[in-house]
C-alpha cells in the first residue's frame, strides 16, 4: 500500500537553525492498516505525513503508493491518493465557502475540474445524507459558511471531505489536538467509524499515548527522526501506557521528556 | 447645486466604467486575496490596443475583444512572475506594470496620447451621448457580472475561490493553486483592459498615464461597495454589483467635491485618503471592540 524507503529530511541545512527532522525512515503499510504514530515533540511525526503528501520536497529516499512512485510529484498531483485532516481545524476547510461547496470541492479531489456547475441537485441530497451521519445538525446548514462552524464541527466536516472519495491512505495529523476533550473524543470515535466502515488504510499522529494504544491495529513510535518501535497484533492490544513508556525509555535511553503527564492522561 | 445635479449622469456613466474595472480588482483582491498592481498598466494597455486598432479600421467589437485579450496577457505575465519566479504578488504586479509603460508606448507607436473622436467613429460609450453611455455601460457591467457569477459557480471557478480562501486546503484537495492564481490574474486583467477600452471611448482618447492610480480607484470602489452593501449582499453576483455601485458612488463623490471647489489636481491625494480611511475603519473597529472587552473584563475582575 504505502512504502517509505530511507527517507531523510533536514530543514534549514547549513544554518544555525539546521534541524534534522527525518533520519532514515523506513515503513511499509499494508492494506487496511490503521497505524497510530506517537512520539515526543520534534520526533518527526508530522514531518513524515507532510513528506508523504508532498508539502516538503524529499532530501533522500522514496515514497511509493500502491506501486506508484510519488516522491517527485507535486502536492496537488498526489492529493488524489490521500485524504488529510490537519491539526488546525482552520486548515482543512475553506472558511468563506459554504459547507456544500467545500464538500463539492473535496468530491473532485484528483479529478478534472470542469465548467459544470459545482453543486448538482443530486449531489445535494447525497451530501445531506452524509452530513446526517455526523450527527452534528450540519445537514440543515448546507449553505452556511464553514467559518461559522466550531472547531469540532470543522474537523468532522474535514474528515468527511477527506473520505468522500475513498483515499488510498487517510492521514490524520493530530486532528483532535486543538479540540476540547469531549469534542476530541467525539471526533476520534467518528474517525474510527469512518475508517472501519470504509475499510480505509490510515495513519494517525497523536500526542496522546492512550489514544495511540486504543485506536488502530498497529502503533509506531518515533524518536529523533527515526521509527524506534513498531507494534501490531496481539502485542498492540495488550499494550499499556506504562509499558509503552518503559519501552521508550529502554530504547531511546532518555525519559519520555516532560510531556509525561500530557501523554498519559 | 444645479451644476452638481446636471453633472450626475456623466458621473454615473464614468462610475460604471470604473466599476467594471473594480470587478477586475474584486477578483484579485477579494477572491484571490492578492493585491495586484498590474491594473495600473493593463488599463492603459486596453485603451491603447483599442484606440490603435479602431483608428486603423478594425471593427470596434473585435478591437474590444483584442483589448480584453491584451489585458489577459498582462495578467499572465504577473501570474508567471508570481508563481514560477516566486516573486511576491505586489512586486510581480509592479514589474509588469512598469514593463507595460514601455509596451503601451510601443503599441501607440511612441505617442503618449491618441485621440478617437465621436465625430469620426460610432463609439459605444461617449461623453457626447450620456444616455447611450449609461445604457451600454450598464449592459457591459451586467453581462460581465452574469458571466463571472456563472464561472465562479462551476467546478473550475470554485477551485479559484478555494485557492484564494485557503491554499493549503485547496492543494490537499488536488487543486493546482499556482495555476488557479494565474487564471484569476488573467481574468481580472482582461476585465480591467476591457474597462480601459471603454474609458478610452468615453474620454475620446487613450493616454499613456490613464491607468495611474487605477488600483486605488478600483479598491475604493470595492471597499465602498462592501462597507455599504456588505451586510445585505451575500450572493456573489450582488457582491460584484456592489463593486460597480461603489465605483458609481466614488465618481458621484468626486464630482461633488470638485463642485465644492476642490482642485482637480488634488483628486488623487483625495482618493488615496478616502481609501486609507475606508481600509482603516474596520481595523479601528476591531481594536475598539477588543479594547472595550478588555475594559469589561478588567471591571469584572475588580
Amino acid at each position: 500500500m504505502l512504502e517509505i524507503k530511507g527517507l531523510y529530511k533536514t530543514f534549514n541545512p547549513g544554518t544555525v537553525n539546521e534541524k534534522k527532522a527525518l533520519n532514515g525512515v523506513d515503513l511499509v503499510l499494508n492494506d487496511g492498516d490503521f497505524v497510530t504514530v506517537i512520539g515526543g515533540n520534534g520526533a518527526g511525526k508530522s514531518t513524515v505525513l507532510n513528506m508523504i503528501t508532498g508539502v516538503y520536497p524529499v532530501d533522500k529516499g522514496k515514497i511509493i503508493v500502491d506501486g506508484i512512485d510519488v516522491t517527485n510529484l507535486s502536492e496537488h498531483k498526489r492529493a488524489k491518493y490521500f485524504g488529510r485532516v490537519f491539526q488546525d481545524p482552520m486548515t482543512g476547510t475553506a472558511a468563506n465557502m459554504e459547507i456544500i461547496e467545500n464538500l463539492a470541492i473535496a468530491a473532485k479531489r484528483g479529478k478534472h475540474r470542469t465548467l459544470r456547475f459545482g453543486v448538482s441537485k443530486k449531489d445535494k441530497e447525497q451530501y445531506r445524507e452524509m452530513l446526517k451521519t455526523l450527527d452534528l445538525g450540519l445537514e440543515d446548514r448546507l449553505s452556511s459558511k464553514v467559518g461559522l462552524l466550531s472547531g469540532g464541527q470543522r474537523q468532522a466536516l474535514t474528515l468527511l471531505m477527506a473520505t468522500l472519495q475513498k483515499p488510498k491512505l487517510l492521514l490524520l495529523d493530530e486532528h483532535t489536538a486543538a479540540l476540547d476533550p469531549k469534542t476530541s473524543a467525539k471526533v476520534l470515535a467518528l474517525s474510527d467509524k469512518i475508517i472501519s466502515e470504509n475499510k480505509l488504510t490510515a495513519m494517525m499522529v497523536t500526542h496522546n499515548m492512550h489514544d495511540a494504544i486504543v485506536h488502530g491495529n498497529r502503533l509506531i513510535m518515533m524518536h529523533e527522526g527515526r521509527i524506534i518501535l513498531d507494534i501490531s497484533g496481539e502485542e498492540k492490544k495488550n499494550l499499556t501506557v506504562e509499558a509503552l513508556l518503559g519501552q521508550f525509555e529502554k530504547i531511546s535511553g532518555t525519559q519520555f521528556a516532560n510531556d509525561r503527564t500530557l501523554l498519559s492522561n | 447645486m444645479s451644476g452638481f445635479i446636471g453633472s450626475l449622469p456623466g458621473a454615473i456613466a464614468q462610475g460604471i466604467i470604473w466599476g467594471i474595472m473594480a470587478i477586475g480588482v474584486y477578483i484579485t483582491y477579494k477572491v484571490l486575496d492578492l493585491a495586484d498592481l498590474t491594473v495600473d498598466g493593463s488599463l492603459a494597455t486596453g485603451g491603447a490596443v483599442f484606440v490603435v486598432l479602431s483608428t486603423s479600421g478594425v471593427n470596434m467589437y473585435l478591437a474590444l475583444l483584442v483589448a480584453f485579450v491584451s489585458g489577459c496577457l498582462a495578467g499572465l505575465a504577473t501570474g508567471i512572475l508570481h508563481t514560477a519566479f516566486g516573486i511576491p504578488a505586489i512586486l510581480a504586479g509592479i514589474l509588469t506594470q512598469l514593463s507595460l509603460y514601455s509596451i503601451n508606448l510601443r503599441i501607440m507607436d511612441k505617442n503618449a496620447n491618441i485621440g478617437i473622436s465621436f465625430r469620426n467613429y460610432n463609439l459605444m460609450i461617449t461623453l457626447s451621448n450620456i444616455n447611450k453611455s449609461l445604457l451600454v455601460g450598464s449592459l457591459f457591467a451586467l453581462a460581465i457580472i452574469l458571466i463571472l457569477y456563472w464561472f465562479f459557480g462551476t467546478e473550475a471557478g470554485s477551485a479559484i475561490r478555494a485557492t484564494g480562501c485557503n491554499a493549503a486546503m485547496a492543494r490537499a484537495n488536488g487543486i493546482n493553486t499556482d495555476m488557479n492564481k494565474i487564471i484569476g490574474l488573467v481574468i481580472s486583467n482582461g476585465i480591467v483592459a476591457l474597462s480601459g477600452a471603454l474609458l478610452t471611448q468615453w474620454q475620446g482618447f487613450a493616454d499613456i498615464n490613464m491607468g495611474r492610480g487605477a488600483i486605488v480607484i478600483g479598491l475604493a470602489a470595492v471597499i465602498i461597495g462592501e462597507v455599504i452593501f456588505g451586510k445585505i449582499f451575500r450572493n456573489f453576483a450582488l457582491r460584484l454589483l456592489s463593486a460597480v455601485i461603489g465605483g458609481i458612488i466614488y465618481y458621484i463623490v468626486m464630482t461633488f467635491v470638485i463642485q465644492l471647489g476642490l482642485d482637480a489636481n488634488d483628486l488623487k491625494l483625495f482618493s488615496a485618503v478616502v481609501v486609507a480611511i475606508f481600509l482603516g475603519v474596520p481595523y479601528w473597529k476591531s481594536k475598539i471592540r477588543l479594547g472595550s472587552r478588555k475594559g469589561k473584563e478588567a471591571g469584572a475582575n475588580a
